[in-house]
C-alpha cells in the first residue's frame, strides 16, 4: 500500500483552480470571435422624445451623437460646420466626430460587435460594401428622413428638394436607405483658357471631335488622357457615349442584368468610337501606366487636351494646376444616330452618408442628415469644396470656380436627360472585369467584339451567382 | 533543482503560449470555422453552408489565373534570390584576385549597398518601381534603355511583362537579405578548406560549385523554403504597383490578393477564408516538399 503522496490535497486543488480557468478563459476566448455575437435588433433608436416641428424625429437633446467622415477629397470642415448646427440645437449633446481614411479597417468591427457609429460617410478606396450592409439590414430606412420638413426651403420635404438621381441612388428593395450626398458630374475635362488661346471648342459630335483630337495633335498635344492605372475613367467614356447612343435603357439593361445587355449596338459603336482614338495615335503616350495623379497631372501641363474625370477634378489638382488653368466639363460627344442631346451627362450621387441600424442614437442621426441637406448646410459644402450636391438650388449665390461653375450649368442643361448607373456598387464582383476589359479596350489590345462579349461573360456570370441579389430597372 | 522544475518552466512559458495562441493560432481556427459559413464579413449573422465554398474554388477562373502567377513567382523568385546572394556572397568572400582567400575590394561599400532594399518599406519600393518603370519615354527605365537602342516598353501595362517585373522588384528587395546569411554562413567556413582548393588548382567557378555551394546547403535549403512562402504570400507589392490591382487583365493577379478582394471588397468574408485556408495547405504542402527534397546529410566541420 503506497503511503498518500505528499501535498495530494494542494495538487487538487491546484488543478481544480487552473481547469476552471481554462474554461472561463476559453469561454472568453470565444467571443474574441471576430465576427461577434448578434443582438436583437430594436426598433429605431435613441430619441424617444416628443415629435415636435422643430424636432420632427424626436431626437432626445443628451443622447450623444457619434459621427465618422471620410477625410478625402472633401475634407472634413464642412462636417464641423454641420455638428456646429446641430450642437446648437441640441447644446446638451456630446458630439464625437472622426475623420479616417480607413473606412472599412476602422467600421468594420464596430458592425460586428453591434455598435457602429451613428453617421458614416462611407466612401473612399476602403469604404464598406454598401450592398451587403443594405442586404443584411444593418441600414436605418431613411422614409421619415424624406417626408420631414426641409430646412430653409418653405413648405418642401426634404425628398421634394433632392435631385431625382439622389432619390434613385438612395433605394435598395424600393425603400431608401442611403443619403448621398454630393452630385458628381461625369464628363470629359479640358483648360478653356488654353482652349481660347488656340481658338479650339470641344466638339458636339464625333466626327467633329476626330478632326478636333487631329488639329490639337498636330499642335503637339495629345488630345486625349487617361488615368491607365485605374480604368473606371476611361469606362466612364465607353458608358456615356453608349447611353447617349441608345438612351438611358441600355443603362437600365445593364444594371438589371438582362441577357445580352452588353451586346447592345451602341456599347459596341461606343467601343469602336474608344479604338478609334487610341489607334489614331490621340492617346497619351504612356497613359496606360499612370495613375490619376499622374495623368491628371500631365493634363495639368498641357502634354494632353481633354482627360475623363469627375467634378472633384478642380479641387484635387488646386495644388498643381497653373493658376491661369480653367478646369472646364464638356459633355462626350455624340456618336451617329445619338438618341439624347449633347448637354446632358452621367450624373453620380455619391459620398454616401448612412445611418446603421445598430446606432445608439439614430433619430439623432437622422437629424444630422435632415442639417447637411438644408440650404446652409448644403451651400457651406459647395463652398468650402468647390462641388455640387444633391440638394437643388442650394449652390446659389456661392462664388464658382470654372469647375463648378460648367458642373452646375450642364446639371441644369441635362435636366432629366441626366443619367447614372449602379452596376458598380449591386453587383461588386462583377466591376473588377468590367474594368478590365476596358483596360484592354482602351489599351487597344481586344476588339470591340471581343469587348462585348467579355463583358457579357461577366454579366452572366454574376447573373448566374446565387450569392447575388439581383435589382432591376427602373 | 529537481522539485518544481516543470512548475517553473511553465510559469515562464504560459504567458507567450497564450499571446500565441490567441494571436496566432484562434484566427486560424476561426478562418477554418467561417471558410464553413457565408459570412459577408460586415454582419453578425450567417449561415453554415459546408463545403459550397470550397466547391466553388473549383470552378473558379480567376483564382486558378492566381494560383498559376503564384507558381511563377515560387519558381522565380527563389532561384534568382539564392543564385545572386550566393554568387554576390561568394565575390565578397572568395572571388578577391591575389594571394590568399580574400574577397574582392569594396567588400564593406557592397555589402551596405545590396542591403538598403531591406530598410525600405513594401510600398515605398513599389511606388519607386512604379516610378522607374513608367511606360512614358521620359521614364527611367525606358530613357536608360534608349540610350542602348532598345524600344520603350509598357513594363507594368502590359500583360506580358507586368508579372516579371513584380518578380524582379521582389527578388531586388530580398538579395539583401540573403546576402548577409550567406555572407554570415561563408565567413564561419574555414579558410583552410579555399585555401586546399585554390592550391589543388581549383577556378573560381570551380570553387562555388564544388566546395561553397555544398557546405552552405544547410543555409540554401533554409533560404529557399522562406523565399517560396515569400512568393506565395506576395500582396502588398502588388497591390500597390500593379494596375487594377491584379494586372492588365489579371496577369499578376495572385491569390492573397484575391483573399483581400473577396473578403473585404465583395463582401465575401466565408468565401475568402476558404481561400486562406487553401493557401494554408498548398504552402504548408510546399514547405514540406522542398524540405524533403533538399535533404542533404549535414556535413561537419
Amino acid at each position: 500500500m503506497n503511503a498518500p503522496r505528499p501535498h495530494s490535497r494542494r495538487i487538487f486543488l491546484r488543478r481544480a483552480g487552473l481547469s476552471t480557468l481554462a474554461v472561463s478563459g476559453g469561454a472568453s476566448f470565444l467571443t474574441a470571435c471576430a465576427s461577434g455575437g448578434s443582438d436583437d435588433e430594436d426598433d429605431v433608436s435613441g430619441g424617444g422624445e416628443e415629435q415636435t416641428a422643430e424636432n420632427p424625429f424626436g431626437v432626445d437633446a443628451a443622447d450623444p451623437l457619434h459621427v465618422v467622415i471620410f477625410n478625402g477629397g472633401y475634407g472634413d470642415q464642412y462636417a464641423k460646420f454641420h455638428e456646429g448646427i446641430y450642437q446648437e440645437q441640441f447644446p446638451d449633446a456630446q458630439i464625437e466626430h472622426e475623420a479616417i481614411t480607413d473606412i472599412r479597417q476602422q467600421m468594420q468591427p464596430l458592425f460586428n460587435a453591434g455598435n457602429p457609429p451613428d453617421v458614416l460617410d462611407n466612401a473612399g478606396a476602403e469604404q464598406m460594401p454598401i450592398s451587403t450592409l443594405a442586404d443584411t439590414g444593418q441600414l436605418t430606412d431613411l422614409t421619415d428622413l424624406w417626408a420631414a420638413d426641409a430646412l430653409g426651403f418653405e413648405g418642401m420635404t426634404v425628398e421634394e428638394t433632392l435631385h431625382p438621381i439622389a432619390i434613385e441612388a438612395a433605394e435598395y428593395a424600393d425603400r431608401p436607405y442611403v443619403m448621398n450626398y454630393a452630385l458628381q458630374v461625369y464628363g470629359i475635362w479640358y483648360d478653356r483658357a488654353l482652349f481660347d488661346e488656340r481658338g479650339w471648342e470641344p466638339a458636339q459630335t464625333w466626327s467633329e471631335f476626330m478632326d478636333l483630337c487631329e488639329t490639337i495633335k498636330s499642335a503637339g498635344i495629345a488630345p486625349m488622357a487617361h488615368q491607365g492605372k485605374y480604368p473606371y475613367y476611361i469606362q466612364q467614356v465607353v458608358l456615356d457615349l453608349a447611353v447617349k447612343h441608345g438612351g438611358p435603357e441600355v443603362a437600365y439593361a445593364i444594371d438589371s442584368l438582362e441577357p445580352d445587355a452588353w451586346q447592345n449596338d451602341s456599347i459596341r459603336m461606343a467601343a469602336e468610337a474608344l479604338l478609334e482614338v487610341k489607334n489614331g495615335g490621340y492617346m497619351l503616350e504612356g497613359t496606360e501606366g499612370l495613375d490619376h495623379i499622374q495623368s491628371q497631372t500631365r493634363w495639368n501641363e498641357h502634354k494632353a487636351a481633354f482627360i475623363p474625370s469627375g467634378s472633384w477634378l478642380e479641387n484635387e489638382q488646386a495644388q498643381v494646376a497653373p493658376p491661369s488653368f480653367e478646369t472646364t466639363v464638356a459633355p462626350t460627344p455624340l456618336l451617329e444616330g445619338a438618341v439624347l442631346p449633347f448637354d446632358c451627362t452621367r450624373l453620380e450621387a455619391a459620398e454616401s452618408f448612412i445611418v446603421p441600424a445598430q446606432a445608439a442614437n439614430q433619430v439623432g442621426g437622422l437629424e444630422y442628415l435632415r442639417i447637411m441637406l438644408s440650404r446652409d448646410g448644403a451651400r457651406e459644402f459647395t463652398e468650402l469644396t468647390s462641388a455640387p450636391t444633391v440638394v437643388n438650388g442650394a449652390a446659389e449665390g456661392v462664388e464658382a470656380s470654372p469647375g463648378l461653375a460648367s458642373s452646375l450649368a450642364l446639371i441644369e442643361s441635362g435636366g432629366e436627360n441626366n443619367w447614372n448607373y449602379y452596376f458598380r456598387i449591386w453587383y461588386s464582383p462583377m466591376a473588377p472585369k468590367i474594368e478590365t476589359a476596358v483596360g484592354e479596350l482602351a489599351a487597344g489590345r481586344i476588339s470591340a467584339d471581343e469587348f462585348c462579349d467579355r463583358c457579357q461573360e461577366a454579366a452572366d456570370e454574376t447573373a448566374a451567382d446565387p450569392a447575388t441579389q439581383k435589382r432591376t430597372r427602373p | 533543482m529537481q522539485y518544481g522544475k516543470y512548475r517553473f518552466i511553465v510559469g515562464f512559458l504560459i504567458v507567450p503560449l497564450a499571446l500565441y495562441g490567441t494571436f496566432v493560432i484562434s484566427p486560424f481556427v476561426q478562418t477554418i470555422y467561417y471558410s464553413f459559413t457565408d459570412w459577408t464579413g460586415v454582419s453578425p449573422e450567417f449561415e453554415y453552408v459546408g463545403f459550397a465554398n470550397y466547391e466553388f474554388l473549383l470552378e473558379d477562373d480567376l483564382f486558378r489565373e492566381a494560383f498559376f502567377n503564384n507558381i511563377v513567382l515560387l519558381v522565380g523568385l527563389p532561384v534568382f534570390t539564392v543564385l545572386l546572394a550566393l554568387l554576390f556572397a561568394f565575390l565578397l568572400n572568395v572571388g578577391g584576385t591575389g594571394a590568399g582567400v580574400r574577397g574582392i575590394a569594396g567588400n564593406g561599400f557592397y555589402k551596405l549597398a545590396f542591403f538598403m532594399p531591406q530598410v525600405l518599406s513594401v510600398p515605398v519600393i513599389a511606388v519607386i518601381w512604379t516610378v522607374i518603370f513608367s511606360p512614358e519615354s521620359e521614364g527611367l527605365a525606358n530613357s536608360f534603355l534608349g540610350w542602348l537602342g532598345l524600344g520603350p516598353y509598357d513594363w507594368l501595362a502590359s500583360p506580358s511583362m507586368a508579372l516579371y517585373c513584380v518578380l524582379w522588384v521582389l527578388v531586388w528587395g530580398s538579395v539583401g537579405f540573403y546576402l548577409v546569411l550567406f555572407n554570415a554562413a561563408m565567413s564561419s567556413v574555414p579558410r583552410d578548406i579555399f585555401e586546399a582548393a585554390f592550391i589543388d588548382g581549383a577556378g573560381r567557378l570551380s570553387t562555388f560549385v564544388r566546395v561553397t555551394m555544398p557546405l552552405l546547403w544547410d543555409t540554401i535549403q533554409t533560404s529557399w523554403v522562406y523565399l517560396a512562402i515569400l512568393a506565395l504570400d506576395a500582396y502588398a507589392l502588388v497591390f500597390v504597383m500593379t494596375i487594377g490591382p491584379g494586372g492588365p487583365d489579371n496577369s499578376t493577379q495572385v491569390m492573397a490578393l484575391r483573399i483581400a478582394q473577396e473578403g473585404f471588397q465583395n463582401g465575401k468574408a466565408g468565401y475568402a477564408s476558404a481561400m486562406g485556408v487553401v493557401l494554408f495547405l498548398v504552402t504548408l504542402v510546399i514547405a514540406a516538399l522542398l524540405l524533403r527534397a533538399t535533404r542533404r546529410e549535414r556535413i561537419e566541420y
